[in-house]
């Protein structure tokens, strides 16, 4: 028997705005041993409804049964898998380097003009850099800024943006409003 | 009006219609109790939390409505947990009331703190930490609601102290909903159903949890008997036809009837209705029904494609299906299909007793004797281990909610509280536990609460000084390494009834056993009866664990 590849999962999970509703949808990863690569959270477009971003490696065939496992939940309203292709994503990174490294010579500047970063903040002991991108976009800048010195450096979890034309929840909330609503 | 947190809890659940709840009080729901006092409600004093759990489940499983139980925070609250996570499992709709700390306490490490609300996220259907009074009029007509609802299950509803014990002025009472029953389901879709049914020649159906009401097992008679297709059963399936019945082909898995298991695996069409298709039921899950199509009802979306690809699924209650795809069912003789079914009947008999008269204390004789003297409609709870098999393999169950079992999480301790909470909500039933000596004294101390409610309960303690089914396990998988199943201490269970004010007898002394035994069923009133059993006694037939259900040992 073959056994099934994994392959990178974009989930969207709108939900209400409870306490404690990240510990509901987390333990349902936690469960099935399922190791969350990134995960990003903040109210959705729709007021009052909280969407989540999660990034998984899985096969097609748990992330099925994981989708289903997590709309089970009653706070949970709906829940949207994806492939990498079927999105636009996002990541944002910050770098921390000395500003003496960067006055020191114009290869920092150099990399911040050819990776398409920018500088949001600069004292007179460290230069904040800016960079959005896909995570080994983020990565390879770090990479390549790590001979200079970083002192810190941070990622964001995944944001994403469907390239279906529609809002896919608005279209489910109105399907709901039709639809005697129904508790699994 | 204005009344306080614990009143409105009170009001509320008389609305509901709550007539009984099990519970224990502690400091943080002292307001709750003291509110108690002044309505019809009967409360049930357990003596641990858990029993208050398996009560609340006794109720439910008897009825279908949901049964609630009361605990105070802290090891109120864990002490609950088991019971809860046991009826997630099968799909039994409780609501547990747990007392909290104050609110202004919540999260300092305060005495009796546990964090109810976390704990119990991955073990309920759903749960609630209400922070103000006037939230407790959506939070609990919501509560029972997603109890009840779709595919039933447990809510904790985490009350602090002080949510209890403040006052809250509000206009009206809320409106409790009738329970959710799952999108209404078009002739289409049943349609397609009913012709992938008319059109197989060798159907098998198989019933779970899901099924067992009364509404849905006359349909599926109705329907097994139009189409002439045969019946078998999970665990949480028994009662929906009877094991006599023609086309019945009793219950299938690792304890199920040999002809169940071969049979299923020569259909070409297998309709799961209400199941789930558990481990026990399928053995090696990707073995199992290889060669069928498979139809899967389930009022769950979660549980279509979970185990088994469905070739053809509907999420909708099965009853609701049921109703509906009956008319578009062809009448069909089935002759062949019949025959196999008989051929293999004869030729794999089920489980076999020395004939009655021979063995008397062979637990099959026993189950079948208490069987033959109680009432049709008796509700039968059982504990957990060889004595739940056995009564699963024999008992001619005809009713639904009549037998009421730990499947899913297998709970020992389970019988005697769920029985007690069984016969608080059918007063007029007679109710029969049976129990083992390991089981039963996973929660013995609910023999006090049977005896001062002077309930209609018999135990049988099959007794065979041993964890038979773990034992039965290294007998034949672990080469006879009895580690930690023989019980080295002989407790005499009728003198520890008879200390908890219950009437204890022990048929191990006894001249007339049989005549003691029916004596015992027919004293109203709460009675311990100690069985002896051959420790050598097995499980059979039997599915050794990770193997295919047809490779059953005998």
């Amino acid at each position: 028997m073959t056994i099934p590849l994994k392959e990178e999962f974009t989930l969207s999970i709108y939900s209400e705005n409870h306490v404690g509703l990240l510990n509901q949808i987390t333990t349902v990863f936690t469960r099935r041993h399922i190791n969350i690569e990134s995960l990003t959270t903040s109210e959705s477009a729709i007021s009052g409804i909280h969407k989540f971003t999660v990034v998984v490696f899985a096969t097609a065939d748990n992330i099925e049964k994981l989708a289903k496992q997590i709309e089970k939940r009653i706070d949970v309203l709906k829940v949207f898998v994806f492939r990498a292709d079927e999105i636009i994503h996002q990541e944002i990174a910050l770098y921390k380097v000395s500003t003496g490294s960067l006055l020191g010579g114009n290869e920092i500047e150099m990399l911040v003009r050819q990776y398409g970063a920018r500088i949001l903040e600069i004292t007179p002991e460290y230069t904040v850099i800016e960079k959005t991108g896909h995570k080994n976009e983020t990565q390879e800048l770090f990479e390549k800024l790590e001979p200079y010195g970083v002192s810190q450096f941070v990622r964001s979890g995944r944001i994403a943006i469907t390239k279906n034309k529609k809002e896919l929840l608005e279209t489910y909330l109105k399907k709901l409003e039709t639809d005697e609503v129904q508790l699994n | 009006m204005k009344m306080t947190g614990a009143e409105i809890i009170v009001r509320l659940l008389e609305q509901k219609g709550i007539e009984k709840v099990a519970g224990i009080p502690g400091a943080a729901n002292l307001h709750l109790y003291h509110a108690l006092k002044e309505s019809k409600i009967k409360h049930v004093l357990a003596r641990h939390e858990q029993g208050a759990g398996f009560m609340a489940q006794g109720m439910a499983r008897t009825t279908g409505r949901a049964g609630v139980c009361f605990t105070t925070s802290g090891p109120g609250a864990t002490n609950l947990l088991t019971a809860i996570a046991d009826a997630k499992l099968d799909s039994v709709p409780i609501v547990a009331i747990t007392g909290q700390v104050a609110s202004a306490a919540i999260g300092t490490d305060a005495f009796q703190e546990i964090d109810t609300y976390g704990l119990t996220v991955p073990i309920t259907k759903h749960n609630f930490l209400v922070r103000k009074p006037e939230e407790l009029l959506t939070i609990i007509p919501e509560a029972f609601h997603i109890a009840e609802s779709g595919r039933p299950g447990p809510v904790v509803i985490d009350i602090p102290k002080d949510v209890q014990q403040q006052s809250c002025t509000f206009e009206a009472w809320p409106v409790f909903k009738e329970p959710g029953k799952g999108r209404p389901v078009t002739t289409n879709e049943v349609r397609e159903i009913a012709l992938r049914i008319n059109e197989a020649d060798r159907p098998v159906i198989l019933a779970g949890g899901g099924v067992n009401t009364e509404e849905s097992a006359a349909l599926i008679i109705k329907l097994a008997e139009t189409n002439n297709i045969p019946v078998t059963y999970t665990m949480r399936g028994i009662g929906c036809i009877s094991p006599n019945h023609r086309l019945s082909l009793g219950m299938i898995g690792m304890h199920g009837t040999r002809y169940a298991n071969a049979l299923i695996e020569e259909a070409d069409l297998l309709i799961a209705l209400g199941a789930r298709f558990d481990d026990r039921a399928t053995g090696v899950s990707s073995n199992f029904c290889q060669n069928s199509e498979i139809i899967h009802i389930d009022i769950d979306a979660s549980e279509i494609n979970k185990i088994k690809k469905a070739d053809y699924s509907l999420n909708a209650s099965a009853e609701d299906v049921l109703r509906e795809i009956i008319p578009f069912i062809q009448v069909n003789k089935r002759e062949q299909w019949i025959d196999r079914f008989s051929e293999l009947k004869s030729e794999m008999p089920y489980v076999s007793a020395p004939e009655e008269g021979e063995d008397i204390f062979h637990p099959l004789n026993i189950i079948k004797s208490v069987a033959h003297h109680v009432p049709e409609d008796s509700i039968i709870s059982t504990d957990v281990g060889q004595h739940q098999m056995w009564v699963a393999q024999v008992w001619p169950f005809k009713n639904p909610r009549t037998f009421i079992s730990s499947s899913g999480l297998g709970t020992m301790g389970f019988g005697v509280p769920a029985a007690i909470g069984a016969a608080l909500a059918n007063p007029r039933k007679k109710v029969v536990c049976f129990s083992g000596d390991g089981s039963i004294l996973m929660n013995i101390q609910e023999l006090v609460t049977m005896s001062e409610n002077n309930l209609n309960i018999t135990v049988l303690v099959f007794n065979n000084q041993s964890l038979g089914l773990v034992r039965q396990h290294q007998e034949l998988f672990f080469s006879k390494n009895y580690m930690a199943t023989q019980f080295e201490a002989k407790p005499d269970f009728p003198a520890i009834a008879r200390a908890f004010g219950i009437s204890g007898m022990d048929l191990t002394t006894s001249a007339n056993p049989l005549d003691d035994l029916m004596n015992a069923l027919e004293h109203p009133g709460p009675v311990l009866v100690n069985v002896p059993i051959n420790t050598s006694e097995k499980v059979l037939p039997m599915v050794r664990p990770g193997a295919p259900n047809k490779d059953m040992i005998y």
